[in-house]
């Protein structure tokens, strides 16, 4: 999908748009100072599972707008997955139509509260402003906009509800309920499919549900996005495997014309070092599922769940960050960070790691475990960690961590989170002997029509990059919805 | 969906239940197991499936009353709902003619043993069960084993029924009777673990079917991961049939008590409520 630049020069040169850039000159807006997030103290915040940033005002969401000098060319859209128009939706937070704000995120984006929240935008949107590329200075807070536009609207209670084409009585499936499912799904609606999302779980949302926390991203909000695509007419039904409670085959004899698989890269990987499989050594999926999908910190729910006081958490994403604060909030008096490389190489938000810092969380960097020891138990007690150091970079960029000979030393522990990265789900690939993947497990596809090696199977999202971004899974979905969408044309409709 | 259509106690403690489920009902085979949960507060348990009639569109759930989840899952009665039924999960158990089968069944789990049994059977092997219990009111299923065995000896801890003596017992009274070419056990993992012991002595090829702990069942989280020939595999996905010469059931006895505590006192909780 390539930025249509003719629709966004006359989007940009719009009556409104034309005033509003001549009401305050560039000069004027490069002085103000970008605005800082509302966020709960930390010491507040680690007690509950509230979240941590409360958004912005409104005076606060028009000053912030007043920054975007409304660039001719404008860079930050290249740097969006799904290209959402950013200038005009910040030009409309500026003149306080937070609405229509909140209509220009939808018109390429299913789920802007949550992106609002979850995306990397200073890797993103905001690392192409003209504020960060050409004058070295912080960038409009596009991400804090995007968030307050869409709480806006959800709070007000005048949710819109896209557009749906005449219905062409077409079923197709969604193998998968997160961000790509969700984005695949609201498109085809959008274009007036009969689309039936499956889920394993018991639960919409894929990693927004059972992975990231409530005090980063409230399930109430992916909730009410759900809710947004039941009243497109997207179906949903949990509890519900392909390839295991009914194949593709089943599906395609139901009358599905399509299917897309956005089923993530949800298999943890371990590392494989002694002791590992002591009881207090989980994973961070296993960690988080039982806290976030079955509630297992809250006493009325029957899962259980092993509330550590001392807790280690391994890795340097995302994932490892969410970890480690849900330990510091379960009551843990040290929760640690372990990561083999230094802390500028984290792969993790660089907000994530900020707030982690802010509650007291401790970062072990350059350091790594090499074996577990436990109590006649079984419980892991104690953890041998050698130390690292960087060497030359590697294939990813980033400098390679070389253990450091007898520099091995002991940490004790009662509870070890292992979040080292995630492997495709292996269920959709195993239920299909003939579609190809890679020799890691994704799923390959054409990477125009995100069409798969059978034609009538799309992907993208976790499953196709191995673990990646929320917005990266969106705009795959996207992007399948056009392909999927084409494919059909052709050839089903086409037939008579 | 879900609702209970049938059930039946085969013991205080154990208890058959019907349900539909037509979509499993028809896809499933001997091996697979299902993840229930019972109602909105409540986990996630996997329940081998033990029979399933596609016709009417129904699974068959044998559950012993251990904690609460399973107590919770008892106390419905003909016409509830459970919340959440999914599956089939697992890699279906691998049926040949292999010759001559000794299943072996302990405890509850003699209900996943008994689709394996009638596969076996159907698939043209001679296959001999041995059921045991603690006590003859414990033996589960006699009669359907019998229906797909040619032989079934039945072992009890306290001699009230069959023979007086522990599962190794009987399967070694068969051993050394005939030969067997592949044994099949399930039931609690330290049976199981002298189970495998037993047949390793006799070098027969034999499958364990393990009932770890697990939250999801798609493979998403390693809460049942074990180790097998030194590798961890999850059971999941990859089982829950495994070579049992190869199972490290030492590893496996201790993560399964990994919640132990938390579970008692739920467990305690959950009585006391029930009682008042
Ligand atoms: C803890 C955590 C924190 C993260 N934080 C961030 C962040 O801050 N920002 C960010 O951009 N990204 C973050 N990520 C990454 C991001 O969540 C993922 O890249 C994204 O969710 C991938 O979306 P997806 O739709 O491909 O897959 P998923 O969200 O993984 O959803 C896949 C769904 O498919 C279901 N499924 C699988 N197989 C089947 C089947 N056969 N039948 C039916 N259903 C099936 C699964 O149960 C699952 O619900 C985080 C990830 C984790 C785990
Ligand atoms: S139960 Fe979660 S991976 Fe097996």
């Amino acid at each position: 999908m390539s930025v249509a630049k003719e629709y966004l020069k006359e989007e940009r040169s719009q009556e409104w748009r034309n005033e509003l850039r001549k009401s305050l000159k560039s000069k004027e807006r490069l002085e103000f100072k970008r605005i800082k997030m509302n966020e709960v103290a930390p010491l507040e915040r680690i007690r509950s599972y509230i979240e941590v940033n409360s958004g912005l005002t409104e005076i606060e969401a028009m000053a912030e707008a007043r920054r975007c000098i409304d660039c001719p060319d404008p860079t930050c859209i290249t740097g969006c997955p799904v290209e959402i128009n950013i200038p005009k939706f910040i030009k409309k937070i500026e003149v306080g139509d937070f609405l229509d704000a909140a209509k220009v995120l939808k018109e390429t984006s299913t789920l802007p509260a949550v992106c609002g929240r979850v995306c990397p935008q200073e890797k993103q949107c905001e690392d192409r402003c003209f504020y960060q590329q050409k004058l070295g200075r912080e960038a409009v807070a596009i991400g804090y906009l995007e968030r307050f536009a869409a709480d806006y609207e959800r709070e007000s209670g005048h949710i819109s509800v896209p557009d749906v084409e005449e219905r062409k009585g077409i079923k197709v499936a969604s193998i998968g309920s997160g961000p790509a499912g969700l984005a695949f799904a609201g498109d085809m609606a959008k274009m007036g499919y009969d689309v039936t999302v499956f889920e394993a779980l018991h639960e919409i949302g894929g990693v927004l549900k059972y992975g990231i926390p409530e005090f980063r991203l409230p399930n109430e909000i992916v909730d009410i996005e759900v809710d947004g695509l039941r009243k497109m007419g997207v179906k949903f039904e949990t509890d519900f495997i392909v390839g295991k409670t009914a194949t593709i085959d089943d599906l395609r004899a139901d009358g599905f014309k399509a299917f897309f698989v956005g089923s993530g890269a949800g298999l943890p990987r371990f590392m494989n070092i002694p002791g590992e499989n002591y009881i207090g050594i989980l994973s961070s999926n296993e960690y988080l599922t039982r806290v976030n999908l079955m509630h297992a910190a809250q006493h009325e729910y029957d899962t259980p769940l092993l509330e550590g006081k001392v807790v280690a958490v391994i890795g340097g994403g995302n994932t490892a960050m969410d970890s480690v604060r849900t330990a510091k909030r379960l009551g843990a008096d040290r929760a640690m960070i372990i990561y083999r490389r230094s802390i500028e190489e984290m792969p993790a938000r660089v907000e994530e790691i900020k707030h982690a810092k802010e509650e007291g969380i401790e970062f072990l960097n350059l350091n790594t475990p090499v074996e577990y020891f436990a109590d006649e138990k079984g419980r892991v007690n104690r953890m041998k960690v050698q130390k690292m150091r960087l060497g030359e970079p590697d294939a990813s960029g980033r400098r390679r961590p070389i253990p450091i000979e007898g520099s091995e030393y002991f940490i004790d522990v009662d509870t070890v989170v292992v979040s080292v990265g995630v492997s495709p789900n292996p269920l959709i690939p195993a239920a299909l002997p003939e579609l190809e993947v890679t020799r890691w497990g994704t799923i390959v596809v054409n990477e125009d029509t995100m069409q798969t090696s059978i034609p009538d199977l799309f992907a993208g999202g976790d499953i196709v990059r191995g673990g990646a971004t929320v917005i990266l899974a969106m705009g795959d979905g996207r992007q399948a919805a056009a392909g999927m969408n084409k494919y059909i044309q052709e050839t089903v409709m086409n037939k008579v | 969906m879900n609702k209970i259509v049938e059930k039946e106690y085969f013991s205080d403690n154990v208890v058959k239940i019907v349900v539909e489920a037509p979509r499993i009902a028809k896809s499933r085979k001997a091996g697979h197991f299902v993840i229930i949960r019972v109602e909105e507060k409540g986990e996630r348990i996997p329940l081998t499936i033990a029979t399933s009639d596609e016709d009417r569109g129904t699974i068959t759930l044998v559950v012993q009353t251990v904690g609460v989840t399973s107590s919770k899952l008892a106390a419905l009665e003909v016409g509830d709902v459970i919340l959440d039924v999914v599956g089939p999960l697992g890699q279906a158990t691998h049926i040949e003619n292999e010759g001559t089968i000794l299943a072996c069944g302990g405890g509850v789990g003699v209900a996943p043993l008994l689709p394996i049994v009638e596969a076996f059977k159907k698939a043209g092997n001679r296959v001999i069960t041995v059921l045991a219990a603690r006590s003859k009111d414990l033996i589960i299923l006699e009669d359907q084993m019998k229906q797909y065995s040619d032989e079934v000896v039945i072992m009890t801890d306290d001699g009230s029924y069959g023979k007086k003596g522990l599962v190794t017992e009987g399967m070694e009274m068969v051993i050394n009777r005939e030969k067997v070419d592949l044994s099949v056990v399930i039931g609690p993992a330290i049976m199981m673990k002298f189970a495998a012991l037993t047949t390793k002595k006799y070098d027969i090829p034999t499958m364990a079917s393990l009932n770890t702990i697990m939250v999801d069942g798609t493979g998403m989280c390693g809460a049942c991961r074990v180790t097998v020939g030194g590798k961890t595999r999850f059971v999941c996905i990859d089982g829950p049939e495994f070579d049992a010469h190869q199972v490290d059931f030492d590893e496996m006895l201790l993560r399964l008590n990994g919640y132990k505590e938390q579970e008692k006192k739920a467990y305690e909780e959950y009585l006391a409520t029930v009682k008042k």
